[in-house]
């Protein structure tokens, strides 16, 4: 299912097909599929209840622009009666007895889920590699990695199973699995998208957003997902802007800052020499090119790699074997049920943060590692603060290097960890930015990253769009997928 | 920042996470490694900088005093892997 939203949305008016017939399509390649592990959960019979709905609303005319079409959901949203497992033992069994805001949205705009994504355990990875379910594969190369951890969502857009998936970013889980498959991803502002009912990782950083084919897509998904949120505090209260609208502008006069700081040691020359082909492409467009600095840039996988673990070893307390999920079998004491649940529950790397994080947050370390790294994250975002008094956007490459293959750094967390060494920062400082298809390395896509003020949006996908009108990258599929 | 097993073991503690005797040894070299990672943000300079908890600092809205969800307790023990009478139950804790 290669066509975009905008294309289905017509063929569906024109009754040229039915919400019905492509969701059957939808699940049928899914199934067909099935050697990538791109899905924890099919739900066909929900699927084809919605999908029987969404042609009777598209038989009422207007119905909005999602109606019909076919998705996924990452397996961190709660469903109601759905199965909602985050990738986890932990929550295996955990069938959610409501729906995460973003899913009631998606629901509520007709849009037809036909299943939950596999992904990183709690959203933790940057490969698809820490999942429960097992690893999922990436489309371009099923002996590669499709990044992390928004993995899944990731693989099912490459493989064209659906046109669009849901995701997060936490530190780059929704851009550098986009970068790695070859599609476009976007990770709003931080409180642009609720997190009411999206399974907590590391609540200052933690953002839903959307992987599709283009940035066309995203505007169209984001509309429906964003907005203000009661139900979530850190929800922002402000309009929505309109971000389809917004696509048709010119660039002429758009400034892009190049932070030399994301071309450093250890980008990959195939990557860096398509992204500066891109940026070519869009001086051709009439934006300006400026050099500017991002000076604590370095330091942003150490202070991501702090906070993150300390915000996740408080949100993960809740995994007692009390209340739901998992529970340790013939517990001796309540300190039995507590260590035991928790040790059988969570995998390597859920633990391995939980234990940075508790260490870094416990008393006489709280200074030297918690506290110094949010003092550093002030550093990070005031950096980005001043870059945006000279240019609208800062570009550069998603990713150091194109996807690695399975199993290649698995053995080592830290190299895993600088994985997200062009990502984590934008979240440190709550920004928007959106990866989209630039190129190719090793025959495998490259990404370019654009990053945007806060709540810039519309502008982030306006320049991704008007990229995408003038070359033909997110357009490329992997051999074999129609 | 090395970190040994005893560290391990009480860190472990903290986090009500069981590891093996045989585990703390690696784990201690994993968050080691992890740790000489953080110890990265010492060459910073923060003299004067506030921490950052938060992107965008916002302040948390007030609202209405009233009760906006409904009663569903039930649905929610259901999950419970032990319940009963409306309660969850745990493993006896005074003897």
């Amino acid at each position: 299912m290669s066509l975009s939203i905008t294309q289905l949305a017509q063929a569906l008016r024109e009754r040229k097909t039915s919400a019905t017939e492509l969701t059957k399509r939808a699940i049928a390649a899914a199934t067909n599929r099935a050697d990538l592990n791109a899905l924890i959960t099919l739900d066909e019979t929900g699927a084809l209840a919605a999908a029987q709905r969404a042609d009777v609303a598209l038989a009422q005319n207007p119905a909005s622009a999602l109606a019909g079409i076919p998705f996924a959901h990452k397996d961190i949203f709660c469903t109601n009666g759905l199965r909602t497992t985050c990738a986890s033992r932990m929550l295996d069994n955990f069938v959610p007895p409501y729906d995460a805001t973003v899913v009631a949205r998606l629901a509520g705009a007709q849009a037809v889920a036909i299943g939950k994504a596999n992904m990183d355990e709690f959203a933790m990875g940057s490969s698809n590699e820490n999942s429960f379910h097992g690893a999922v594969r990436n489309p371009w190369d099923t002996a590669r990695v499709p990044g992390g951890s928004s993995g899944g969502s990731a693989a099912l857009v490459a493989a064209g199973i659906v046109p669009f998936a849901t995701g997060t970013d936490t530190g780059g889980s929704i851009r550098q699995p986009a970068a790695f498959c070859g599609i476009t991803g976007l990770k709003p502002t931080y409180g642009r998208v609720s997190r009411f009912g999206m399974i907590a990782y590391a609540s200052s950083l933690d953002c839903g957003g959307v992987l599709a084919r283009s940035a066309s897509d995203c505007a169209h998904v984001l509309a429906a997902m964003a907005g203000h949120d009661a139900r979530d505090a850190t929800s922002a209260n402000r309009a929505v802007d309109d971000y389809v609208g917004a696509l048709a502008k010119p660039l002429h006069g758009l400034r892009i800052g190049i932070a030399r700081e994301y071309f450093g040691v250890g980008i990959d020359a195939g990557v860096g020499a398509a992204v500066q082909a891109a940026l070519a492409q869009y001086e051709k467009l009439g934006a300006t090119l400026i050099d500017v600095s991002l000076p604590n840039a370095a330091l942003a996988i150490a202070a991501y790699y702090v906070i993150a673990p300390a915000e996740a070893s408080s949100n993960l307390a809740r995994y007692d074997g009390v209340r739901y999920g998992y529970a340790a079998k013939e517990p001796k004491s309540l300190e039995d049920l507590y260590t035991r649940t928790r040790a059988e529950g969570f995998g390597a790397e859920v633990k391995r943060r939980i234990l940075v994080g508790t260490y870094a947050l416990s008393a006489g370390y709280y200074d030297a590692y918690y506290l110094r790294a949010q003092r550093v994250r002030r550093l990070i975002a005031n950096d980005f603060a001043e870059a945006f008094q000279s240019v609208d956007l800062i570009a550069g490459p998603t990713t150091p290097t194109v996807a690695f293959k399975l199993g290649e750094k698995t053995s080592d967390p830290l190299a895993m960890y600088a994985e997200d060494v062009n990502t984590v920062a934008v979240n440190l400082a709550g920004l928007p930015a959106i990866s989209l298809p630039a190129g190719f390395s090793e025959g495998m896509p490259v990404g370019l990253q654009l990053i945007a003020p806060a709540f810039a949006e519309a502008r982030l996908l306006n320049a991704a769009h008007q990229f995408q009108l003038a070359t033909d990258w997110h357009t490329k599929k992997p051999e074999g997928v129609a | 920042m090395s970190i040994d097993a005893a560290t391990v073991r009480h860190i472990a503690r903290l986090a009500r996470l069981a590891v093996g005797e045989d585990e703390l040894a690696p784990i201690a070299g994993e968050l080691s490694r992890v740790l000489d990672l953080a110890d990265q943000l010492g060459a910073a300079q923060i003299d004067g900088v506030a921490p950052l908890a938060h992107p965008h600092e916002q302040t948390l809205a007030w609202r209405a005093d009233a009760v906006t969800e409904p009663d569903r307790a039930e649905a929610f023990l259901a999950l419970a892997p032990e319940a009963r009478g409306g309660l969850y139950l745990v493993p006896k804790v005074l003897e």
